[in-house]
């Protein structure tokens, strides 16, 4: 079959590999149909993921149809039209249990080097680093699906792909992020990122009552993007200081919960962003947490600062004499897809939201390489790459 | 804690005695370089963090220059825990069919039971195998099981594993306690291929292999999934870093329908 293949920092290739086969009982084969390239696939392509190995597939945003199951698989059947979650779930373990989807204790292979970094392991995660797991992912025709009764949502017939790819990720990611924010009437919300998390973020948000959604770019297509989401926008490129501009907005206030949809490679020419540049080129930080220093400073007192923003390492200089000082409460975490991917779906059925809104480019799989370029340095008005394995 | 079958505080002073973990002998010129690099870099630094940093750096010359060649005799101890989400009884079941552990503990072969006790043989570097004989110290059922080797072993050791309810629903604490006296000579050497440096690891490994199949019914796996061409180095480093059976050897053991 053909795959996107990781060969190092900034060099993703198309390449002919072996066909995906049942390693497990409870696992299936998907021919995939549709798949799409992730902001934090991104962070693979610059190189600030660690124990990525040359060969790598990539890929965590995928459906597509089954075409083998395991022996013990009861609920999917060839045929089956599938959006797949991109966190790996047994359904049976404490965390599973209580609906910390992604906490999952049992599929994560590598374990041990999550303990190592991290005290303990979340689940495995397709196309994402041998930290996690080292799944090949589903930028490819075909992928092999752990836990294939677990994960897997199936789509009825007649509901176009575009419609509900991004229940595979960055759907839920948004969603949750919103939810996090436990939203009363009245709140005000700021988004930093108008990328597609921070979109389905913004509409989230809306869907869950938010009086007012701030959002926070600068490129023009994104924010108006934002605004057609229901968003009120703040380009911060023509901002002199952004915490200032959102106190003044909310009436010295400040806004009730801050979403950080940025996460680890944030950038911008000030003194707290060349200080990251400085420090990560030095080795001295791995992230580069200049959005979540801003959200921590602009939250009102006893606020939540909720993170869909992926963070990987070691953050300096955050403020968090500032948080303790406010008494913020921080939301933070790979998503509980499996909670979200239902009701979610419904929300589609029912019209309440598009999410095929935020693609701007629809690509043949062979294209991808170049796609992961024009995505990274938002040319081209690029909002979001969707891939078609079968096309020529 | 109820009574244990090793006596961990007498344990601990003799490793404090005898065992003072040492870096091997290997990494006496980096340990050496690199530890005198930092110190050289701490003190013209001039500030708490250089005085740190040339304290860390002195630490590292010394851990070289102390440092000692091959693998050491020395008595290893390990014990973890892992929560499994069911009952013991279940647990206690599934350990207490002996046959049943190279399942999920990947060094093993086989384990049989003879007249004698309990003949255990792993699997060695090069295609050899080790064998040594156990007996069954304590069984009670549902909450403990402990083995040591009998007399004459090549390996010397002795462990426990107990099952205890957790809380709420919890499921089961599952801790286990082991602890080996690695054969001198050319067996040793042998042996620590097989148990590498890290047995620690490896017993977490098997305990995360049992929670995964008892849990989930499969351990989870990437062996034999495709990918693009491997660079040399990580094809050998991979090759070299294995120890006992890849996932793939493992096969139909890995999985509990």
């Amino acid at each position: 079959m053909k795959a996107l293949c990781w060969y190092g920092k900034e060099d993703v290739r198309v390449e002919t590999v072996p066909d995906p086969k049942i390693l497990n009982p409870h696992d299936a084969i998907i021919e995939i149909t549709r798949t799409a390239i992730c902001g934090s696939d991104l962070h693979l392509y610059d190189g600030f993921i660690p124990t990525m190995e040359a060969g790598d597939i990539l890929g965590h945003e995928f459906m597509g149809e089954v075409v083998d199951t395991g022996s013990e698989v009861k609920n999917l059947k060839r045929g089956d039209k599938v959006v797949v979650p991109f966190t790996i779930a047994c359904g049976q373990c404490f965390f599973c249990k209580r609906g910390l989807w992604s906490a999952c204790d049992n599929t994560n292979p590598n374990a041990w080097m999550m303990e190592k970094l991290y005290g303990y392991s979340g689940s495995g995660l397709f196309g994402y680093s041998h930290l996690m797991g080292g799944y090949a992912g589903g930028q490819a025709q075909y992928v092999r699906v752990p836990f294939a009764d677990v994960g897997p949502l199936k789509i009825p017939d007649g509901v176009p792909d575009d419609k509900v790819l991004f229940l595979s990720d960055i759907f839920p990611t948004g969603y949750m992020a919103a939810e996090n924010c436990e939203i009363k009437p009245g709140d005000v919300v700021a988004i930093w990122g108008c990328g597609p998390v921070g979109q389905f973020a913004i509409r989230s948000a809306k869907l869950l009552g938010a009086a007012r959604v701030i959002a926070i770019d600068r490129i023009p297509e994104r924010l108006q993007l934002a605004e057609r989401g229901g968003a009120e926008t703040l380009d911060y490129s023509r901002c002199d200081d952004v915490v200032e501009e959102l106190k003044f907005r909310t009436g010295g206030r400040g806004p009730d919960a801050c979403i950080d949809a940025v996460g680890l490679e944030a950038h911008a020419m000030t003194p707290s962003g060349i200080y990251d540049e400085i420090e990560t080129r030095l080795f001295l930080e791995t992230d580069r947490p200049m959005v979540l220093r801003q959200a921590i400073q602009a939250c009102r007192k006893g606020g939540i600062v909720s993170i869909p923003g992926v963070y990987a390492g070691i953050l300096n200089k955050l403020n968090f004499g500032a948080a303790f000082g406010k008494g913020l409460t921080f939301k933070m975490g790979q998503t509980h897809m499996h909670k979200y991917m239902k009701p979610l779906l419904q929300k589609i059925m029912d019209g309440a939201i598009d999410p095929s809104e935020v693609i701007s480019h629809r690509v043949a799989l062979r294209d991808a390489p170049r796609m992961y370029k024009v995505f990274r340095d938002k040319q081209d008005h690029c909002t979001k790459v969707v891939l078609d394995p079968k096309a020529a | 804690m109820s009574s244990q079958l090793i006596d961990i505080p007498a344990l601990k002073a003799r490793r404090n005695v005898n065992q003072r973990k040492r870096a091997p002998k290997a990494l006496r010129i980096p340990l050496i370089a690199g530890g005198a690099t930092l110190a050289a870099l701490g003190i013209i630094r001039r500030s708490p963090l250089g005085i740190a940093m040339a304290a860390g750096g002195g630490l590292l010359v010394y851990r070289g220059i102390t440092a000692k060649g091959g693998w050491s005799s020395s008595l290893i101890y390990v014990r973890k825990a892992v929560s499994i989400d069911k009952p013991p009884e279940e647990l206690y079941r599934f350990w207490h069919n002996f046959e049943e552990l190279p399942r999920f503990m990947r060094h093993l072969r086989s384990v049989r039971s003879t007249g004698r006790g309990l003949q255990w043989v792993s699997a060695g570097p090069l295609g050899k195998s080790f064998s040594w004989d156990a007996e069954i110290v304590e069984d009670r059922e549902n909450e403990l099981i402990s083995w040591r080797s009998l007399p004459g072993s090549q390996i010397e050791n002795q462990g426990s594993v107990r099952f205890q309810s957790a809380p709420e629903g919890r499921g089961t604490e599952v801790r286990v306690e082991l602890m080996y006296q690695p054969p001198a000579g050319k067996l040793g050497a042998a042996f620590a291929m097989l148990f590498g440096e890290e047995p620690e690891q490896q017993i977490r490994e098997d305990m995360r292999r049992f929670k995964e199949l008892m849990e989930a019914g499969e351990i989870a796996t990437t062996d034999g999934q495709p990918h693009g061409r491997r660079s040399k180095i990580t094809t050998m480093l991979k090759s070299a870093s294995g120890y006992g059976r890849t996932d793939e050897q493992m096969g139909a053991q890995r999985v509990v329908s």
